[in-house]
């Protein structure tokens, strides 16, 4: 893997929710780099911090002090209107509840964000198509998110993300409500994305998940404890890795 | 007993939670009910004043005149040549069984009244000097005729704008106005009509001695006479009047066979009108407020209708956990309805209560009977049936709208009812690919739209209900206007009634505000995750806020647009003998200033909802 210059930086990133002695300091001064094309996992137990973090990355929500920079530019500073646009053209979510639009088919809720953007509705619908295709579910396309089981629909998600072909995909607990088989169905796609040189960052509290990474990074109250690179690929296939299959 | 009270305590406690909605909830059943309340009332009100008239005034139970015939296309009376009237045709009616009293015949003359510059049909009636024991009109300011006096009924004398001292002239001669009188002999002004050269005119009345009035009678056909009866039993009035008046063949004089018609006809036979039938035409004074406040009343209960089940849909919407804790502690279905139920229901008794005071206290003066009539109007009691309607009315509108999400919410797991599982959306395909071509803010607002079709539904009902409404307004005033053109004077009638128009009006607009905050509110809630959602996958905040606009404003807009066909429709259901259209310009001003309020009212709910945090609705949402 080419790790290239960091795509997304922190610097003295802190977040505090509420005020006075109720405060609750879900960062703390966190130093974050990822590299072009890095597949990071954070980890660490629930309440740690590490979901803002992903929010602050992707502009879902404002430090309360420290910086964010995505390509060296900062953004924390943004306007809603500007970070709109950089979730539409840079930034890919998958949430762990998957929030994929209910009254949407597969397909609708993949082009949904090329629309938003400004693709016309053939090439938002081609580009979705290939997507689907790329997720293995283009006999589901036209299924609703209700049809779909827990692991197709965080696939969809996934390709949802890829919509707009960001920079960078953030990706929160993506199998947290998923089972064992969805679960590595969503791995492999993360490992594809991976291979394909998609900078992703993902949340997580599953260490079989975090194993599937370039490098891992622990978190505990709103502070990293330890970073660790992986060598991923040199122990076999990715299921044996991540201990959902046998070797 | 015990489970009534605890149903009662429930609906009470939710009703404390939400003061806001519970307030905005009885302000707008209240306006439909005190709507309401104002047209059944506003016939009642008038029928007081005029009782209180012919007791002041020795009213008399039937009014006989002999008239002549009414000119026909060309000038010639129906039925023939002129006939003569004589007065001697009324003095057979003074011997008929039943009257015990009469006073006239009196002389009435048509002709003019001018006064400030300004000149009026009226019928001069002569009188004694002394007073009549039938029949002697009020005096509410001066005195009783003389020679060269003239005395004016109120309310023409109201709309001349003249008083006693006055100079006027009465068919060209020269008088003083002596005195200000009102009559229950005759409909007040300008309740009569009579037509001339096409037109109807409301001719005034003065009275005059009966010297000045036949020197006015300057030819035979402009004098009538008239005679005043009182009846043993004034009850049989409608009944006597029925038994002695003329048919049709004998007031146009058709009886004889062409060839046997005599050179000079007959003298025409008299015509009567009883009591009773002044009494209404007295009240036809507010006919037509009171026909504009009934239709009025029933398109703001439409409102109203559409805007409690926006809102009780919203409510029970948030209220599922209540209904799941409800159930899980031993409640039953039944009685989770009864709570949902009884908390409108009661509600919906308040505004009934409210509509009918506030109706009560504005009938008098909306209603006032004008000045051809004495008494005040405030003595009028309600009518039970009244009362009943209008409570019947809110309760009907509250069950209405409650009953099915009620049942609904009773009727859902209690599983599902503790996890707050929100209602899934509706999806039209359709709709979906139509999106897809829009721009931002129109893809969002049709999809918001789509996802809730009852929802876009009320909201286009209801500014269809409001655009006919002011359609149907618009109409009555160009019909006013057509009608002010034919009278140099005010119009007691089409002045009331511009003013019950333009409250109407100003209540459907307010009402429907109330629907529109009402609805924008449901949707924001609503679409709280998925306003959410686009912006987390790069919808601006404006194109957010533009589509929960766009999701109120399109059907909305096929709302007014249809609302005006709509409005077209009603006035001419109401009053279908003339039903003018008000023109394309004002119309179109209709539809777009539904558009451009819609617009202002949703903003503001749009803008605040599509700035919330992001992330926090989505942790919200997955909690």
């Amino acid at each position: 893997m080419d790790i290239g210059r960091p795509l997304v930086q922190t610097h003295e990133l802190r977040m505090d929710y509420g005020q006075g002695t109720g405060a609750v300091h879900a960062l703390d001064a966190v130093e974050l780099a990822v590299a072009a094309g890095e597949t990071l996992a954070i980890m660490g137990p629930s309440g740690c911090g590490k979901s803002t973090l992903l929010h602050l990355l992707g502009g879902l929500e404002r430090p309360s002090a420290g910086e964010v920079r995505l390509q060296g530019e900062r953004i924390d500073q943004l306007s809603e209107r500007a970070l709109a646009r950089l979730r539409r053209d840079a930034i890919g979510f998958v949430f762990q509840a998957f929030h994929l639009m209910d009254e949407l088919t597969a397909i609708e809720n993949v082009e949904l964000p090329a629309l938003l953007a400004g693709a016309s509705p053939r090439t938002a619908r081609r580009r979705a198509t290939e997507l689907l295709d790329r997720v293995g579910l283009t006999d589901r396309a036209a299924h609703l998110p209700s049809a779909l089981s827990g692991g197709q629909r965080q696939r969809v998600a996934v390709a949802r993300a890829l919509s707009n072909e960001p920079l960078l995909v953030l990706a929160d607990e993506p199998t947290g409500n998923l089972d064992s088989t969805a679960t590595l169905d969503v791995l492999r796609l993360f490992d594809d994305l991976r291979a394909t040189g998609q900078t992703v960052v993902i949340v997580t509290h599953d260490a079989r998940i975090a194993a599937t990474a370039d490098r891992l990074i622990s978190m505990r109250d709103g502070a990293f404890v330890e970073e660790t690179r992986l060598t991923h690929g040199s122990t076999g296939r990715l299921g044996a890795l991540a201990g959902l299959e046998e070797g | 007993m015990g489970r009534i009270l605890l149903v009662l305590r429930l609906a009470a406690r939710d009703v404390r939670r939400h003061p806001a909605q519970a307030a905005l909830l009885v302000a707008t059943i209240t306006a439909a009910t005190a709507t309401l309340t104002l047209g059944l009332v506003l016939h009642g009100v008038v029928q007081t004043p005029y009782k209180s008239t012919r007791a002041a005034t020795a009213g008399p139970d039937v009014v006989a005149r002999v008239a002549p015939p009414e000119p026909g296309p060309n000038g010639t009376p129906v039925g023939g040549s002129h006939a003569s009237v004589n007065p001697a045709a009324l003095n057979a009616l003074t011997r008929a069984r039943g009257v015990v009293a009469h006073s006239g015949p009196y002389t009435l003359a048509d002709t003019t009244l001018t006064a400030h510059g300004t000149r009026a049909a009226v019928q001069a009636e002569g009188r004694d000097v002394a007073p009549a024991t039938l029949d002697q009109p009020e005096l509410t300011a001066g005195r009783w005729v003389r020679d060269g006096g003239v005395v004016v009924e109120r309310a023409f004398a109201d709309a001349f704008d003249v008083h006693t001292g006055d100079a006027v002239k009465v068919g060209g001669r020269s008088f003083r106005v002596t005195g200000i009188a009102v009559t229950a002999a005759m409909s007040p002004y300008p309740s009569a009509g009579s037509m001339v050269d096409g037109h109807v005119v409301h001719p005034g009345l003065v009275w005059l001695t009966r010297a000045d009035a036949r020197r006015l009678a300057v030819a035979q056909e402009n004098v009538s006479y008239i005679m005043n009866l009182r009846l043993a039993d004034p009850a049989r009035a409608p009944a006597f009047v029925t038994a002695h008046e003329p048919s049709e063949n004998e007031s146009l004089n058709l009886n004889a066979p062409p060839g046997a018609r005599p050179a000079v006809p007959p003298p025409p036979p008299p015509m009567l009108q009883s009591w009773t039938q002044l009494s209404d035409n007295a009240g036809n004074l507010v006919r037509n407020e009171r026909r504009a406040l009934l239709t009025g009343s029933w398109l703001l209960g439409l409102l109203a209708l559409a805007s409690v089940a926006v809102l009780v849909g919203g409510r029970m919407a948030g209220q599922l956990r209540r209904v799941g804790l409800l159930k899980a502690v031993g409640g039953t279905p039944g009685l989770v309805a009864s709570v949902l139920l009884a908390e409108y229901v009661v509600l919906a008794l308040v505004a009934a209560a409210a509509g009918l005071a506030i109706g009560r206290l504005t009938a008098p003066p909306l209603a006032d009977p004008g000045a051809g009539l004495v008494g005040g109007a405030g003595g009028i009691p309600f009518g039970v049936v009244d009362v009943l309607v209008v409570i019947a009315v809110a309760v009907a509108v509250a069950v209405v709208a409650t009953l099915v999400p009620a049942v609904r919410a009773a009727r859902v797991s209690t599983v599902l009812a503790l996890g707050d599982a929100a209602r899934p959306p509706r999806r039209s395909a359709r709709l979906i690919a139509l999106s897809a071509r829009l721009p931002v803010p129109l893809l969002l607002g049709l999809r918001v739209a789509g996802r809730r079709p009852r929802r876009s539904l009320l909201c286009a009902a209801g500014a269809t209900i409001t655009v006919a409404g002011i359609v149907a307004v618009l109409s009555a005033h160009a019909q006013l206007d057509a009608q002010r053109t034919t009278s140099a004077l005010a119009d007691p009638r089409t002045d009331r009634l511009s003013d019950v128009l333009a409250l109407i009006a100003v209540m459907l607009v307010a009402q429907a505000a109330v629907n529109a905050v009402f609805i924008t509110w449901a949707t924001v809630l609503d679409a709280r995750r998925t306003s959410a959602l686009a912006r987390a996958l790069g919808a601006t905040p404006g194109q957010v806020a533009a589509g929960l606009s766009a999701a109120q404003v399109l059907p909305a807009l096929a709302g007014a647009i249809a609302g005006i066909p709509a409005g077209l429709g009603l006035f001419a259901a109401v009053s279908p003998d003339d039903a003018p259209t008000p023109s394309a310009w004002w119309l179109l001003a209709t539809v777009a200033g539904t558009v451009v309020v819609v617009t202002a009212l949703t903003a503001i709910p749009a803008r605040a909802s599509a700035r919330q945090p992001v992330a926090a609705v989505l942790r919200s949402e997955l909690a």
